[in-house]
């Protein structure tokens, strides 16, 4: 019996200290977007004419792209970029949306309908359209507008979740109680409401981190980005545009950023297993969603 | 038809017809409701005085912001959308439908390539449930969803036009039928990842209940039972999810006509970006926001087609 609880707890201790594939990735993310630009060989926009389009070499580990700049480089300082962006736009899309959607679930009534009016009509702009709509606008798009751009369209997810939450918990004991005791509506909100509803905003805020992302890459893509030395998507762009002869700086960028993304995935997956034990029950959590 | 019918059909199209009011006026509003003047965004900060005046009564930027928003929502209801800035004689409306067929095609292409491969594989799936099919199925619908269309579309390219020459390349006329594939392909991608997933979990589930079994005991033949009785039932959550998944379809298209070098709206939004002609800007914005509200309401109005309980309630 001793030894089973024994044996349990080093399983269990073994399964935190090796973590799932796609919470790696996210932590390799982390340490790149961190350290990156520190441990790049090479500025993101020095050029070596000499060697355009290598093929990697010990030189450059990762070959080199567009008047030879270094493709490993150029990764490690668009790690820094996309996360600035990733953080930048989910953070203020998780604040704005929480506090709209934690407003509209729990008084309900004319600001319910203002905000889920609202949200209905940014919804009706599908994907990265009114990200784009927004950047046409601003004389030169930088990480603060390309940030602004994204939660533009951001927060309504997160307002849609918290206001589930919040009719729910609306309606709990723990939040009556207050209600009676004298608490306010601030309060309520801040101190009962919000951390009773952090759970699920927190698997989807990993996800969404995935996301923004691929936005970044997408809009850098397009050639909308932040129109900094260093995107993933601007050097998927130029690979692509030199596919046909030299395929090797398209496929580095595009996995780059495929595996980055799915990494946020599964981490979401992995958060929400661990965040919500009614969906450990379902055999595939996948099919839960 | 039953009252009860014709309330929600009502009800929907008026939320339908107020969202699409909230989409003008927001994307009004934009142009006022972005920090920074428009006009250094389309001019420059270096123009003379009386471009930056011509522009702004051209704009409309000098009456006061009802006088716009009229003159704006003109524009939309006679349905010229107004004028684009660069090509000053040229209607929107007249832009945006010269390319437009480009686009549907584009787009109905790809629905249905996706839900021509994610049907048969998703049923194939729940029937041989947790077989090597299922397995296959579930593991090309995790790569699905996590490779993105920018990289997708590069990817196919290389294989199916660079080294197998099978298909057209980029920039060939994009007229012909079989140019509309690959970048189907690529936009139709995450839809068909999705739709399998949820076609499978859907028929597992449907296939689990107690009319399946008593079909079966009636000894209905395995193939009716499947789509007459299963995947009938089936459908309601799988046209909810692919509802849910029109707007990255749309979103896609622009990603795609960049790609493959194809006409279209998303190319014509790209290309008013870059001239800052924010008429056209807008105009592509309405356009796609307006279809994407519409074809929610007609999957909507579909559901009471699909499943008669829809009605009732």
């Amino acid at each position: 019996m001793k030894r089973s609880a024994l044996l349990q707890v080093l399983q269990r201790g073994r399964r935190f200290a090796v973590p799932p594939p796609g919470v790696c990735v996210v932590l390799v993310f982390c340490a790149l977007g961190l350290l990156g630009p520190a441990l790049a060989p090479y500025a993101p926009a020095a050029i070596d004419l000499r060697a355009e389009y290598a093929l990697p070499t010990a030189l450059h580990w990762l070959g080199t792209a567009d008047n030879g700049v270094d493709v490993l480089s150029v990764l490690l300082h668009g790690a820094r970029l996309a996360g600035e962006v990733a953080l930048g736009s989910v953070g203020l899309s998780v604040l704005v949306g929480t506090a709209l959607g934690a407003l509209a679930g729990y008084r309900g009534g004319r600001t319910d309908y203002v905000v889920s009016g609202f949200a209905d009509v940014v919804q009706a702009f599908p994907g990265i359209v009114l990200n784009v709509a927004i950047l046409a606008l601003v004389a030169r798009p930088g990480v603060l507008h390309v940030v602004l751009a994204l939660s533009a369209s951001g927060w309504v997810l997160f307002a849609r979740i918290a206001r589930a939450q919040a009719m729910l918990l609306r309606e709990t004991e723990f939040v009556a109680a207050a209600r009676l005791l004298g608490a306010s509506q601030a309060h309520i909100l801040l101190r009962h409401v919000a951390p009773n509803m952090l759970g699920p905003i927190v698997v989807q805020g990993t996800a969404a981190l995935g996301g923004a992302v691929l936005a970044e890459s997408t809009l850098s893509f397009l050639g909308l980005g932040p129109g900094a030395a260093a995107s993933w998507g601007a050097l998927l762009d130029q690979g692509s545009a030199v596919l046909l002869r030299f395929p090797h700086v398209a496929l580095i960028a595009g996995s780059t950023i495929a595996i980055t993304v799915l990494g946020f995935n599964l981490a979401g997956d992995y958060a929400r297993d661990r965040l919500d034990p009614r969906s450990r029950q379902h055999a595939d959590p996948r099919v839960a969603s | 038809m039953s009252r009860g019918l014709t309330r929600y059909l009502l009800l929907r199209l008026a939320r339908a017809a107020a969202t699409v009011w909230g989409v003008v006026t927001l994307v009004f509003l934009l142009v006022h409701l972005i920090p920074g003047d428009p006009l250094d965004a389309i001019l420059g900060d270096q123009a003379a005085p009386e471009d930056r005046a011509a522009l702004r009564s051209a704009l409309r930027l000098d009456r006061p912001l009802p006088a716009q928003y009229l003159a704006f929502a003109a524009d939309v209801l006679d349905g010229s959308l107004g004028h684009s800035f660069r090509q000053r004689d040229r209607e929107v409306a007249s832009l945006v439908v010269d390319v437009l067929p480009y686009t549907a095609a584009l787009a109905l292409c790809s629905l249905c390539v996706a839900l021509a491969l994610s049907l048969p594989l998703g049923v194939l799936a729940a029937v041989r449930h947790r077989s090597a099919w299922d397995k296959g199925a579930s593991l090309l619908a995790l790569l699905g969803v996590a490779i993105p269309n920018i990289w997708l579309g590069p990817l196919l390219v290389l294989t199916f036009a660079v080294q197998l020459r099978l298909l057209p390349l980029p920039g060939d006329d994009a007229s012909r039928p079989l140019a509309l594939l690959l970048p189907a392909l690529t936009v139709g991608a995450a839809l068909t990842a999705v739709l399998t997933r949820q076609t499978r979990a859907a028929v597992i589930e449907v296939l689990s209940e107690q009319y399946i079994l008593a079909a079966r005991a009636r000894g209905v033949p395995p193939f009716a039972l499947l789509f007459r009785h299963a995947l009938r039932n089936a459908l309601l959550p799988i046209m909810t999810v692919a509802a849910a998944q029109l707007g990255g379809l749309l979103s896609g298209t622009v990603i795609a006509e960049k790609i493959f070098e194809r006409p279209g709206v998303g190319s014509l939004f790209l290309e008013a970006f870059f001239d800052r002609d924010i008429p056209v800007v807008q105009g592509c914005v309405m356009l796609v926001a307006v279809s994407y509200v519409l074809l929610n309401l007609l999957v909507d109005l579909l559901y009471g087609v699909v499943d008669p309980r829809v009605r009732l309630s």
